[in-house]
């Protein structure tokens, strides 16, 4: 496969890190009332889906960006690529 | 039919022509007493226990393909029992009990064939844990053995104990261990079923589940709604599409693992042999091919099939410890789709759903434990409570911070 | 002259002659052959035996689709099993030996299995062999395992080097066939970067098999003028002997070039090389197999496949024999009877299975129409064939022509499904293609020659303008469209005989018929029950007969019926070409410490920990064994001081005004408050609660810290620690930089490290145990002005620091050390000793901290800071973590001193059975202690803590023995610490 980084082009994806969904971004807060529930769901719970899937790949061979690639797990074909920093922001996680 | 040698003797003097189908191919009954999702070897090695054990025979095996077309039809064909875990361990061992007996146990003869199963051990670490392994092994009524490297320089001259860069240091043999035909355990299972009256009904995909206040009353299907008492979801690989249709999320991801088979060969290696310090494992099938895999490519997908670097690295591991095998040629490669569990081990159990029950998660261990699973499975089924052997194997377990993590990887799939 | 069988004409090369053997056999053939062709020039029919029954085999075909034609190829470690002939280029001095018989070729033992073959039918040995229960592996198995497989391996290693290479292009387009070589000519016109890749040795596919003309010359002559436009273009790469084997996601394809298996050595040079092509577009040309006819007996040496017949003739200049039959179902078998009787080839009858007018004219043929072959003679090679109507015709070959089957292999490596064309009877690219892929010529099931050229321009120009470039107007090169009209005909119904489908497997129509009879009705089934398809091949030439008798059989249509799922690769590939340079010593790359050199002149023996090499122990002549070394190591350091490189632990540098949050969010314990000058030990949780890893965090100033990780985590530390910056905390102020290769660290221990360090510090830092007490740091300079971090941290339990010097320094740094320690007698140390003092001193490490133990487990359940968040804090307090009777990490000595502990060893109270359900817990790490003068453990066990001084049983049964042991503190020495504080 071929990751086309936002900041370095397209780039092998063997030079990458796979993790997992970008939900994994979305951690809870430890202090809210049901954190316990949350975080199983956080950190078992996983749509899994056929189809469009956001995920996060680390560029570990590259710039170290770790990336949020959109990605289809029936056909492999990626639709997008953004930096994961940026995503995270634009989902709250700003202090 | 009974197969035997004599009966092929009769047919082969009559010109084959006598031989009866092995399964009927019946259409769907409108109720069952249970519906079991997935005509793979789990489904059918429950519908066989099912029926054989606990004496339920009114059931349907509902299967979207061919039976036998999920990774009962590709793996690699393994046999083990060398789990470490409390909550693995004896459920494993049952397992290979009952391979033991298969064949007499449904009159065909899928190939058991316990040419033993070796891990190739590389530093004092790994020694270590394979030690504790070994006894863990024999603490739950299985066999396992040392082997120094200079034993196994004896028996496996061809492994490279000159040039490695990663030197052999010895290995855990579980003799016991072996291969088995995999698509015949579908094909037996699916005939000592069929006999005992149960549907198995083939190209029926299951698009839904009829659920009314929390109870599960059966499922809508591309040939229409079928109603049961239970329903029996046993879809690995594909658990995560199907669960969704109950609207439930699994600690589950779905990921390929590629395998690999060499053309035909006269006898090269005797067993099973793991490499420890990269992604091989390799058997000689009955036919002569090197059957082969590594490691999961890593990234979720439903495609079954891969991507080269896997391909490469998995050639590289086999070229490390068994130089001999440069010249053979690599035929065909494929790939099948693993639940990929958040711990790396599997669930039989019951679901918040009333009269739905789940079976998955076996990651890439699915095939070994094909008895224990539909043993397990017929047995939870039947009474409602869990098999012995398959207490811990729970949904809500980690919830509970009951984790049964073999290699100590957490909970992230691909590393399992 | 031995080449009874060589005609004039053809593209091989007369003027030179290649002696080669066959089976012991001297032989004789010319440049441009293939070893197929060149045995049927020298009159060889019999070339091998089948996988199952044996049964005499010939030469089917002419290209890599062949099931019979294996050969064992070369001799000694460079022998080559499963070699098909019909590719194999000849060269001289080669060798080759048939495969898979008991006793001679001719005259093969194992025959007997064919005479057996009424109980041998499909899927025999599912039903018998079960009894007894012990005979499987003891008797029956171990018989079949020996008569499988078809060729040998020399067990060996692989003499021979391999390469991988990786391309990038515009187009790329697999196949230089007609429509191949048009559609890289209209590429390459345009401007674009094209790769033409094609399995033989000479391009031009069937151009150079056919008589059919091109613009006006002879095919192989346009050939030859387009590779010769196509090579003068500096944007076209032309790979020949190179075979695209999969289609893979993205526009990647794979691709096998064989580089020296035409010569007689390698000679040093790569034998192949793997090439991973990075394609914009790519289009496939890959052309289409023939098939053959299912009737009795249609597997003997000299019945071929009518085009394969052709290739010999126009090629090679080889007739397979010398009174040609041919039977046809389509026009196409007719090009094969014009072309031997234009080569003065008797061709005797043409058998059409139509009712039909002749297509050309075959002078001294007959025309035998709406007719068939159903049964042949001629055990080792044919000898007649009879036909329904029950007329014998005399024959020494018989060409066979059932029509083509495009190549649509790769159109499906992405589970593409091919669509059936009935005016073609035939399986055609289905619409769901690789993306970035188009197919031309015959693979698209164009299956004329002007109908492959034109469309190979026109796809190929379709694909550059996709990619922005323009078209060249040049019009696609001419020829005429050849008859191409066929019927479609599978088997011979009327055959008593068996009638083979899969050659090479053993499978006939009689098991595709009992398949169905018992319920293997789904192609998946039929290729799984009978092993069609299975073969070497993969059944190129036998999979769609055989699914279309299987239609026959449930009244299906062939759509509906469907294929086998195509995988790659599409022909075999060796191994070791996967593999390429990663084997021996260059499986992995080494990491060599900076003390590497040093170490291995004084007497180091190194280990494999990761990729690196460490120093295990210095032995000194006149020790006995690595014991010896080690007790002394350990005992030096203790008595005086020692040295290790510590420089594999992972270093990693972080700065930022937020650095001190983020080390309080990364780790279990607080360093928020951590003083600047001071070091702290660190534990690290993975978030589902579990330890990760350990380490000392050093505050060098207010914002910049230095953090140690354990060599084993170095790596993933890191990666963590960037996702919680980057993904977790994006605004935090912090940046990470892994330092672990940029300085040599050095552990110096031991009650005199301090005396030795002083002399190699310089004069101006204060390293007294006041001015510089235990868990103190700093940046300092050595040896006259080298800048150097010094911390004063233990892992061995002694006072102890650990001196760090960027690591072009390293090599000097450990000769200053071992300078200054002279008089101290200081010993270098390696991990052996490192791991003795680390269990004496009950310091987890990679067996304790291995993934599955909790902090509570560890003995650290109280560094879990309450005050703040975490990573893994939340689920490391879920219920069944937090069990009072978890395991702790204790330490155990044996009752019995002079007893050894093992490591594995699992705990069992003192009168339970040796049961799983009885597991008390392993024993994790073992050493002799030389402090202590006995075995020494570490361990988990249930409630631990709170049972020190009893004794339980350590079992292995795996080594049939156990002992007694006491539970006690893991600190086996110093307990309370006043040495490192010294």
């Amino acid at each position: 496969m071929i990751i086309n980084h936002p900041l370095l082009g397209p780039r092998d994806a063997a030079e990458f890190i796979y993790l997992g969904d970008a939900s994994l971004i979305d951690r809870p807060d430890w202090q809210d009332e049901d954190a316990d529930e949350k975080f199983y769901e956080y950190g078992y719970l996983r749509d899994n889906p056929a189809g469009e899937h956001q995920e996060l790949w680390y560029h570990e061979q590259g710039d170290r960006s770790w990336l949020l690639v959109t990605r289809n797990t029936l056909t492999h074909e990626i639709s997008k690529v953004e930096l994961a920093r940026d995503m995270a922001r634009a989902r709250g996680r700003s202090k | 039919m009974r197969y035997s040698a004599f009966k092929i003797f009769t047919q082969g003097l009559t010109g084959n022509k006598g031989w009866k189908p092995v399964w009927r191919e019946p259409d769907p009954k409108p109720e069952y007493d249970v519906i079991i999702v997935g005509a793979g070897g789990h489904g059918l090695s429950t519908a066989y226990y099912l029926a054989k054990e606990y004496g339920i025979t009114n059931v349907a095996v509902l299967e979207k393909g061919w039976l036998g077309s999920g990774n009962i039809g590709r793996n690699t064909t393994i046999i083990r029992s060398n789990y470490m875990l409390p909550g693995n361990e004896p459920f494993y061992e049952m397992s290979m009990k009952l391979w033991e007996n298969l064949e007499q146990d449904f009159n065909y003869n899928a190939m058991i064939s316990q040419r033993s199963i070796l891990n190739l051990i590389h530093s004092d670490a790994q020694r270590d844990a394979f030690i504790r392994r070994g006894n863990a092994m024999y603490l739950a009524g299985a066999d396992a053995e040392y082997a120094s490297a200079e034993q196994l320089r004896q028996e496996l001259p061809f492994l490279d104990f000159d040039n490695a860069r990663f030197p052999i240091k010895g290995g855990l043999y579980q003799r016991r261990g072996g291969t088995v035909r995999h698509d015949a355990v579908a094909w037996g299972y699916a005939r000592g079923a069929d006999s005992r009256g149960v549907d198995i009904i083939q190209n029926c995909e299951v698009t839904g589940f009829d659920i009314q206040n929390g109870t599960c009353r059966g499922v809508e299907t591309s040939r229409g709604p079928i109603r049961a008492k239970k329903v029996a979801v046993c879809v690995a690989g594909s658990s995560g599409r199907v669960m969704a249709k109950a609207g439930m999320r699994l600690p589950i991801e779905s990921h390929v693992l590629q395998a690999f088979v060499t053309e035909g060969l006269k006898p090269v290696i005797p067993g099973v042999i793991t490499f420890g310090a990269g992604h091989f494992y390799v058997s000689q099938s009955d036919k002569g091919g090197l059957v082969f895999g590594g490691d999961i490519d890593g990234y979720n997908t439903y495609a079954q099939r891969g991507n080269l670097p896997v391909v490469e690295d998995v050639a590289e591991g086999g070229m490390a410890i068994m130089p001999i095998i440069g010249r053979a040629r690599l035929l065909r490669s494929w790939g099948g789709i693993m639940d990929m569990s958040m711990d790396g081990s599997p669930f039989i159990d019951k679901t918040d759903i009333g009269g739905l029950y789940f079976n998955g998660g076996w990651c890439y261990g699915g095939f070994k434990a094909t008895p224990a699973s539909g043993f397990c499975y017929a047995h939870l089924l039947a009474k409602d409570t869990p098999h012995p052997v398959a207490t811990e194997m729970r949904l809500d377990r980690f919830k509970r911070g009951h984790i049964i993590d073999e290699k100590g990887q957490g909970n992230q799939p691909n590393l399992h | 002259m031995t080449q009874v069988n060589r005609l004039t004409g053809g593209q091989v090369d007369r003027s030179q002659t290649l002696n080669f053997t066959f089976n012991g056999k001297a032989m004789q053939g010319h440049p441009g052959d293939t070893l197929a062709s060149a045995l049927l020039a020298n009159g060889q029919r019999l070339v091998g035996r089948s996988f199952k029954y044996h049964r005499p085999r010939g030469i089917l075909t002419s290209g890599s689709e062949e099931p019979n034609a294996l050969v064992q190829l070369r001799s000694g470690a460079h022998q080559e099993p499963n070699t098909r002939a019909t590719v194999t280029e000849l060269f001289d001095g080669l060798t080759a030996t048939s495969q898979n018989h008991r006793g001679s070729l001719e005259h093969d033992l194992m025959a007997v299995t064919d005479l057996m073959a009424p109980f041998l039918s499909a899927g025999f040995y599912y039903k018998t062999f079960m009894w007894p229960k012990a005979f499987w592996e003891k008797l029956y198995e171990p018989a079949i395992r020996k008569s499988a497989g078809l060729g040998r391996l020399s067990m060996q290693d692989d003499p021979d080097s391999y390469d991988k290479g990786f391309l990038h292009c515009d187009l790329l387009v697999i196949g230089a066939g007609p429509a191949g070589l048009s559609a890289a000519l209209a590429a390459g016109r345009s401007g674009a970067r094209v790769i033409l890749a094609d399995e033989d040795f000479a391009p031009g596919g069937r151009l150079n098999a056919e008589t059919l003309e091109v613009d006006g010359m002879s095919g192989a002559d346009w050939a030859a003028a387009a590779i010769a436009e196509l090579s003068a273009m500096d944007n076209v790469r032309l790979m020949t002997r190179t075979t695209v084997y999969g289609a893979y996601d993205h526009g990647i394809y794979g691709a096998l070039e064989r580089r020296t298996d035409h010569l007689a050595t390698s000679d040093g040079k790569p034998r192949q090389v793997l090439w991973r092509i990075y394609s914009k577009r790519a289009v496939l040309a890959a052309g289409s197999t023939e098939r053959p006819i299912a009737f009795g007996n249609n597997d003997r040496p000299g019945i071929m496949l009518a085009g394969a017949v052709r290739t010999y003739v126009n090629r090679y200049g080889v007739t397979p024999g010398q009174q040609v039959a041919v039977f046809t179902n389509n026009d196409d078998g007719w090009r094969t009877a014009a072309d031997l009787a234009a080569n003065g080839v008797a061709v005797t009858n043409i058998i059409d299975t139509r009712d039909a007018p002749a297509v050309c004219d075959v002078p001294g043929a007959r025309h035998i129409r709406n007719a068939a072959v159903m049964d042949t003679v001629g055990r080792k090679g044919l000898k007649s064939v009879t036909l329904t109507s029950g007329q014998v015709i005399p024959a020494d070959c018989l060409a066979v022509s059932g029509g083509w089957n495009p190549n649509v292999h790769l159109t499906c490596h992405q589970r593409g499904r091919p669509t059936w064309r009935e005016d073609i009877h035939a399986f055609v690219p289905g619409g769901d293609l690789p993306p970035g892929m188009a197919v031309a010529g015959a693979a698209n099931g164009s299956l004329t020659l002007a109908a492959a050229l034109a469309e190979g321009r026109n796809v190929a120009n379709a694909q550059i303008k996709d990619l922005g470039f323009t078209a060249s107007r040049k019009a696609a090169p001419k020829a005429e469209d050849e008859p191409s009209d066929g019927m479609a005909i599978w088997h011979i119904p009327e055959s008593k005989n068996r009638a083979w489908v899969d050659q090479q497997n053993d499978v006939t129509v009689k098991d595709i018929k009992q398949s169905y009879r018992e319920g293997f009705r789904s192609v998946e089934h039929l290729k799984r029950y009978t092993t069609l398809g299975m073969a070497t091949d993969q059944g190129k030439t036998a999979n769609i007969p055989a699914l279309a008798i299987m239609a026959e059989c449930t009244g299906k249509s062939l759509q509906d019926t469907g294929t086998t799922i195509f995988r790659p690769p599409y022909t075999p590939i060796p191994m070791g070409a996967l593999a390429g340079r990663a084997r021996g010593k260059d499986f992995r790359p080494f990491r060599l410490t900076p003390s590497h050199d040093w170490a291995s002149k004084n007497g180091a023996t190194f280990v494999e920990v990761g990729n690196w090499l460490r120093a295990q122990w210095f032995a000194r002549p006149g020790e006995q064994g690595w014991r010896d070394s080690v007790d002394r190591e350990v005992e030096m350091t203790r008595g005086s001081v020692g040295i290790c490189d510590v420089t594999t632990l992972g270093k990693i540098d972080i700065q930022g005004k937020d650095a001190a949050d983020f080390l309080n969010f990364v780790y279990a314990n607080a360093f928020g408050k951590l003083p600047v000058g001071k070091v702290r030990y660190g534990l690290m949780l993975r978030e589902d609660g579990i330890c990760y890893d350990d380490g000392t965090t050093a505050r060098m100033s207010e914002n910049h810290f230095v953090m140690t990780t354990t060599t084993a985590n170095a790596v993933l530390v890191f990666r963590r620690m960037e996702f919680v910056r980057q993904c977790l905390c994006p605004d935090m102020d912090v940046h990470l930089i892994s330092t672990t290769d940029g300085w040599a660290q050095f552990a110096v221990a031991g009650p005199n490290a301090r005396n030795l360090l002083r002399k190699v510090v310089d004069e101006a830092h204060d390293i007294s145990n006041e001015g510089f007490p235990f868990m103190a740091c700093g940046e300092v300079t050595v040896c006259g002005g080298t800048p150097a971090r010094l911390f004063r941290i233990s892992f061995s339990g002694e006072l102890a620091y650990e001196v760090a010097v960027p690591a072009r320094y390293g090599n000097s740094m450990i000769e200053a050390l071992m300078k200054a320690g002279e008089e101290f007698d200081a010993v270098p140390y390696g991990t052996e000793a490192l791991g003795v003092m680390r269990i004496e001193k009950g310091h987890a490490a990679g067996n304790e901290l291995n993934g599955q133990t909790t902090a509570l487990n560890l003995g650290l359940g109280g560094m879990v800071s309450s005050k703040k968040d975490c990573i893994g804090k939340t689920l490391a307090a879920r219920p069944e973590m937090n069990r009072d009777d978890a395991i702790r990490l204790v330490g155990f000595r044996p009752v019995d001193r002079s007893v050894k502990l093992i490591a594995g060893s699992h705990f069992i109270n003192k009168g339970d059975d040796a049961t799983m359900a009885n597991d008390q817990g392993w024993m994790t790490s073992v050493a002799y202690s030389p402090s202590l003068g006995h075995s020494i453990g570490l361990g988990f066990i249930k409630e631990g803590h709170n049972r020190k001084g009893e004794i339980v049983r350590a079992v292995s049964p795996i080594h049939d023995t156990e002992m007694e042991v006491e539970i006690v503190s893991a600190h086996f020495i110093d307990p309370e610490g006043e040495r490192l504080r010294a």
